[in-house]
């Protein structure tokens, strides 16, 4: 579905990715991880079209991204950031009903638009904050809606920076299951997780970035070996295994 | 699903704001036409009209419909203008004024009057066209500073317009202290604006770019919303972000444009009415570029009334009674806003 081939990005003369290649199908979720500067947002901004790769391209269903309108690319991707300032005091219904916006480009709103709206925002389990204004939320109840609004948009990929950032252990577990749900029901899942363990309990496979390169792509077993991680992250690492056998990697201070 | 039938309360909200503003629109109309040191009832409007024979009927065809029809389009364009600004600049305090149009439109005004006299007989069709022209230069000139390769920054835009509103100010005090007496009220007409010049035939002159701006304007509400959350969230739910940005401001810089050719530059409706609906509805720009539309018109035609009415037999300029209004409002606003601004 997604195909990354040796990406690099400059700005001036510095590089913030060099040769970064990979392929995502549908019903997979990656998780990007790597040290804070290593490249993952500018990575995700690459994937999502808002910026262009200095060298390389990025295919979207076998279509460079160049080749798309702005309006059919908001079809088949919705990316999540981490923006939280809106300009204006917005509930978080209006919120997560931005993400049929693409939808009504072409047509006039239809109720299953607002169907749709309610199912993300029951999927984000941020239904009860519907008539909240945005502004007033909490950074992890703005989070919520925020996913809703990019779930309402219906989207086959999902870029997602840091969606765990903000929620409490039971809110991350549960975005990351909707994720692997998601993936079951066809999407395609490109996530940048901070955690380590997260990452390795949830995604099929993780990319690890580091000062803008590509050190390890693979199964979460295959990457997150201690060594790497310490190569990588400049700490010491003890690696176990999870009770559902996935690793379990936790820094030696 | 309580979250689902509870859900249209919120939207009848801006139904029924936009429904009140409709109904009242009209009435506002009637009382404004009705009203003056030739005094007609409003419910009494309707029936002199279809007779056609009272004597009424020509005071109110030739004097008051076309001086309250221009009240309502100008009112309705800045107001319009002044919602799509606000939306595009992400910020509740922006004018109409801003992008540099109202500013050059004045200049071109100044610049006929004073540079020009003698001009008289050309005045009434040359003196609204050096307006627009000066106004839509003033806008090319602003969003030529803003763009560099094929982008524009919204906020170099902002700044770009508040250095060109310096220098033609600037420009209109030289050509002021150049002017004769005469020149000079003609000149003071433009900066504080007034529905007086009103005719059927200036009505007919600006029908067309009004009627253009305001079709294209409301169109914009969809990405207006989008933009909310950010130019790079707009561009991931598909909003085009530079065609649409030279189109808000082209169409704004043109509905401004004739707004100011035909009745001076009329201050703080174009940044009272939109604020006014936010309070009345809410910020979907769906609802609240129509409600802009009415409460712009509504306002507009009061401001005229209480400047034609509360002085009589003298007449204020509409611009002075809209600031006078509209800047302690203003000052409220930014009382209650004053966090978020001071970010």
């Amino acid at each position: 579905m997604l195909e990354a081939r040796a990406l690099s990005f400059r700005v001036g003369q510095r590089r913030l990715l060099g040769g970064v290649s990979f392929g995502l199908g549908a019903g997979e979720v990656l998780g990007v991880l790597g040290p804070n500067g290593a490249g993952k947002s500018t990575l995700l901004r690459l994937l999502s079209g808002e910026e262009r790769p200095s060298s390389g391209e990025v295919r979207l269903l076998g279509k460079p991204l160049p080749a798309y309108a702005a309006a059919e690319l908001a079809l088949l991707r919705s990316v999540l950031t981490q923006r939280r300032d809106l300009g204006f005091p917005f509930t978080a219904y209006e919120v997560a009903f931005l993400g049929r916006l693409p939808h009504l480009e072409r047509r006039p709103e239809h109720p299953r638009d607002h169907q749709a709206t309610a199912h993300a925002l029951g999927l984000a389990q941020a239904q009860a904050l519907s008539h909240r204004k945005y502004p007033t939320l909490s950074g992890g109840e703005q989070s919520r809606v925020d996913l809703a609004r990019v779930l309402a948009q219906e989207p086959r990929l999902l870029l997602l920076d840091e969606p765990t950032n903000h929620l409490d252990p039971r809110h991350q577990v549960e975005v990351l299951q909707l994720c692997r749900r998601l993936a079951r029901e066809g999407w395609a899942v490109v996530a940048v997780l901070h955690d380590l363990n997260l990452a390795a309990l949830f995604c099929d496979r993780v990319l690890l970035l580091h000062q803008g390169a590509a050190v390890a792509l693979g199964t979460p077993h295959e990457v997150l070996e201690p060594e790497r991680l310490e190569r990588v992250y400049g700490l010491p690492f003890a690696l176990t295994r999870h009770p559902s056998g996935r690793p379990w990697v936790m820094p030696l201070g | 699903m309580q979250s689902a039938l509870r859900l249209p309360k919120a939207f009848s909200r801006y139904r029924l704001a936009l429904l009140g503003l409709g109904v009242a629109l009209p009435l506002v109309v009637l009382l404004a036409a009705g009203s003056g040191a030739y005094a007609v009832a409003p419910q009494d409007i309707p029936r002199v009209l279809w007779e056609r024979e009272n004597p009424t009927y020509a005071v109110l065809t030739s004097v008051r419909f076309p001086r309250v029809l221009l009240a309502v389009v100008a009112g309705a364009l800045l107001a319009l203008s002044g919602a799509v600004m606000q939306g595009l600049f992400r910020n509740p305090l922006a004018d109409p004024g801003l992008i540099g149009v109202s500013a050059g439109a004045a200049l071109g005004a100044a610049a006929f009057i004073v540079a020009l006299p003698g001009a008289g007989a050309l005045e009434v069709y040359a003196l609204p066209l050096m307006a627009f022209a000066g106004g839509l230069l003033a806008t090319l000139a602003v969003w030529a500073l803003a763009s560099s390769g094929g982008q524009v920054q919204v906020l170099t835009l902002l700044l770009a317009g508040v250095a060109l509103n310096a220098l033609a100010g600037a420009l209109i005090g030289l050509l002021v202290s150049r002017a004769t007496d005469e020149q000079l009220r003609s000149l003071t007409f433009w900066t504080l604006g007034g529905y007086g010049g009103a005719t059927w035939g200036l009505l007919a002159a600006i029908a067309p770019t009004a009627l253009l701006s305001l079709w294209g304007l409301l169109r914009l509400s969809r990405p207006l919303n989008a933009l909310v959350l950010g130019e790079s969230e707009a561009f991931h739910l598909g909003v085009s972000l530079e065609p649409f940005k030279r189109k808000a401001v082209a169409l704004a810089a043109l509905a401004v444009g004739t707004a100011v050719a035909a009745a001076g530059s009329v201050g703080f409706i174009g940044l009272v009415a939109p604020h006014l609906f936010r309070l009345l509805a809410g910020p979907d720009h769906r609802y609240l570029l129509p409600g802009s539309v009415l409460l712009g018109a509504i306002l507009s035609v009061l401001a005229d009334l209480i400047a034609r009415t509360a002085a009589a037999p003298a007449e204020l300029p509409v611009g002075v009674v809209t600031s006078l209004l509209g800047a302690p409002f203003f000052i409220a606003l930014l009382l209650r806003f004053k966090r978020e601004v001071a970010r």
